[in-house]
């Protein structure tokens, strides 16, 4: 099970047994701001937002996470009873909700249920495209069969633009979802490290990832044939 | 993000049957120095590092205490193309720490992290291109001159062109192991080729310099024939240089990069310039570090001899080349006097400091040198305000040994040392009688 975000930090002691007690690994998070430092290379698996102590900056976060390229998801959101209005309106910011306080049974079946559901846009564990494959579990890469030797920030690099095939990232995106923000180098880093995966690659694969003119790199063709 | 790094290492080399790792750091005098560990002491190493006697490494000995500790850096974990396919073999490149963990003052890479989180704290990451020049050779016999592969000249083509298929392979070795090639072609001398690689940021750039020369000369040995970074193997045609290209980034921009500038050089940039021209001589040792190296900086050659600076002129030491159009990211300083047999991580480390100088005291650029300096007598130059880099390892020793900014940017430990080693080469080099003076000498004298 891959990490999914909870707010707020530190989170309510009964959420995070819950959690703990049904096998979920999760992270506590303060803001959106910290939600978007800490988010894994491979991006939140989903969110619980506890929406009955801070409701502004609970719904702030949940804006957040939502309002993306990829939105993260599922996210269930947990509310007072006299919160339930404040649910109008909001549909594109949850995919479920449980009244707080909560029966942890109750929370553990909804949030079975919401990751049952999303269990087919789960990332699978090996990606494959086009004679290229990675094994997410074991970190190998391969081309046509034959193992393709990567450092492990090309590695992080290809795995992130191979489960988004199609979309167009920038390299800010790319420094900030890859590398995190820690890291000082700035974008150009993006550009050494795209070179040395198409080295990598070779000539006849290079073209898996494109340069988009003045935006960034592309990972496979464009979902409308471009 | 290091626990995941680590992670990352332990798992390739369970799924890739990784045998041996080879642990890789530099000595002061930029050979690279290695010793091998076995999968079963990896994990250990990458947590605590491996203790080793360092007295044993050029430059590394104390007097009392000579155990090192040697920290693998994850992030350089590679396999080793050229390994066997049933005996896979990988290598890391480390810093060396003393046993408290501190920084080992000896150990070069540590040197260039000093220098670099200066630049860092004042908010620059510093960006390196290399040019790399180097012959092939036969394999040297014992006291004969070196025989040239080819008597090719520039950007020549032949069907039975054994250099240019070794460069080929070379370069496929080169991109698989992260050093993308941008460039590559026969230079001006017979049997000499260039490879140019894409800037990174310098910490890299030393490390792949590291793994270029090793690459260049296995690939080499492979086919029988003996690669050479020395200076200047061969009298009256050109030595190999390694023309390094420098920009300063500031975060996405390049700080060397101002639109509005006749030359779109920022004012950092000038002052970056400035720094570097004024510190030159103090720095040439460590970017010229052989009895050889000044072989190759004389008039007539393609070697800069002038401390100056010009956009398009190639007998100066730094040259602005002309970004294309639109790309300020492209924006560089090219300096010239720099050759394959130095150490890059001390060489990295002293131009970055020599420029960073002139940006913190604000250093005046002198005026654009773009006369051919090689036809311009004494007293013109003079009059110009032109200076000449040292004329030998001698000279560039008694110049760097007063400068305090060398003496800073590499610590004193190998400050002192570097010194010492030198002045006993030169002192060497002295007391041979070379085969020019018996021929001027002996008879008429």
């Amino acid at each position: 099970m891959e990490l999914i975000a909870i707010y707020p930090d530190p989170p309510p002691p009964d959420l995070a047994r819950t959690l703990d007690m049904a096998g979920y690994r999760w992270k506590a998070v303060a803001s959106a701001d910290e939600a978007a430092r800490s988010e894994p290379a491979g991006g939140w698996a989903g969110a619980v937002v506890a929406a009955d102590q801070d409701p502004d900056g609970a719904w702030a976060v949940c804006r957040a996470l939502r309002k993306r390229d990829t939105p993260v998801a599922p996210l269930l959101v947990l509310v007072g009873g006299g919160q339930l209005a404040d649910l109008e309106l909001r549909d594109e910011l949850f995919d479920d909700f449980c009244l707080s306080p909560f029966h942890p049974m109750e929370l553990q079946a909804r949030l079975r249920h919401l990751f049952f559901r999303g269990a087919d846009t789960t990332r699978p564990d090996v990606v494959e495209h086009d004679g290229l494959a990675l094994n997410l579990e074991t970190y190998q890469a391969s081309i046509e069969g034959r193992p393709l030797d990567l450092t492990y920030m090309e590695y992080e690099l290809l795995k992130f633009l191979a489960q988004n095939p199609g979309k167009v990232f920038t390299r800010e995106m790319l420094l900030s979802r890859v590398w995190g923000y820690e890291y000082y180098g700035g974008a150009r880093t993006v550009d050494v490290h795209i070179r040395r995966l198409r080295a990598k690659l070779g000539e006849e694969h290079a073209n898996l990832i494109q340069t988009v003119r003045s935006v960034g790199y592309r990972f496979g063709q464009s979902r409308w044939g471009g | 993000m290091l626990d995941q790094q680590r992670d990352y290492v332990l798992r390739t080399v369970e799924e890739r049957g990784v045998r041996l790792i080879r642990l890789w750091f530099t000595d002061v005098l930029g050979n690279l120095k290695s010793f091998a560990i076995s999968p079963a002491e990896l994990e250990n190493a990458l947590e605590d590092g491996m203790t080793f006697d360092g007295s044993s490494i050029d430059g590394f000995s104390r007097v009392q205490e000579s155990d090192v500790l040697a920290m693998p850096d994850p992030n350089t974990f590679e396999v080793l193309p050229w390994s066997d396919p049933k005996a896979v073999e990988a290598r890391v490149f480390c810093d060396i720490h003393n046993l408290d963990g501190t920084p080992f003052e000896g150990d070069p890479r540590q040197v260039l992290r000093r220098n670099l989180r200066a630049a860092h704290d004042r908010g620059f990451t510093f960006y390196v291109s290399p040019d790399i020049e180097f012959f092939y050779f036969a394999p040297p016999q014992p006291g004969m001159a070196p025989v040239p592969l080819d008597e090719g000249s520039f950007f020549d083509l032949t069907t039975t062109d054994v250099a240019g298929t070794l460069r080929k392979e070379t370069i496929r070795t080169l991109e698989t192991m992260s050093i993308p090639v941008e460039y590559s072609f026969h230079e001006d001398s017979p049997s000499q080729h260039e490879i140019d690689l894409r800037h990174t940021d310098a910490l890299t750039m030393a490390d792949s310099i590291m793994t270029f020369r090793l690459v260049v000369r296995e690939a080499a040995a492979k086919q029988g024939v003996h690669a050479t970074f020395m200076p200047k193997p061969l009298e009256g045609v050109q030595g190999s240089g390694m023309h390094l290209h420098l920009s300063l980034f500031d975060g996405d921009d390049n700080a060397f990069y101002d639109a509005d500038d006749a030359y779109h050089l920022s004012p950092v940039a000038k002052q970056f310039m400035a720094g570097l021209l004024h510190h030159a001589a103090e720095i040439t040792a460590i970017t010229n570090q052989t009895v050889n190296s000044y072989k190759r900086l004389v008039p007539g050659f393609e070697a800069p001899v002038h401390i100056s600076w010009a956009r398009n002129n190639r007998s100066g030491l730094i040259r602005v080349p002309i970004a294309k159009r639109g790309n300020p990211s492209a924006t560089r300083l090219e300096y010239r006097s720099p050759d394959p047999a130095c150490n890059p991580y001390l060489a990295f480390s002293v131009l970055l400091a020599a420029g960073l100088r002139g940006v913190e005291q604000g250093y005046e650029l002198p005026a654009e040198a773009d006369a051919n300096l090689f036809e311009l007598d004494d007293q013109a130059l003079s009059g110009l305000g032109i200076d000449t880099l040292p004329q030998s390892l001698s000279d560039s020793l008694r110049v760097m040994e007063r400068s305090t900014l060398v003496r800073e940017a590499l610590g004193e430990h190998i400050f002192e040392w570097f010194l010492r080693n030198k002045r006993s080469e030169w002192r060497a080099y002295k007391t041979h009688v070379s085969q020019f003076e018996l021929n001027r000498y002996l008879r008429t004298l």
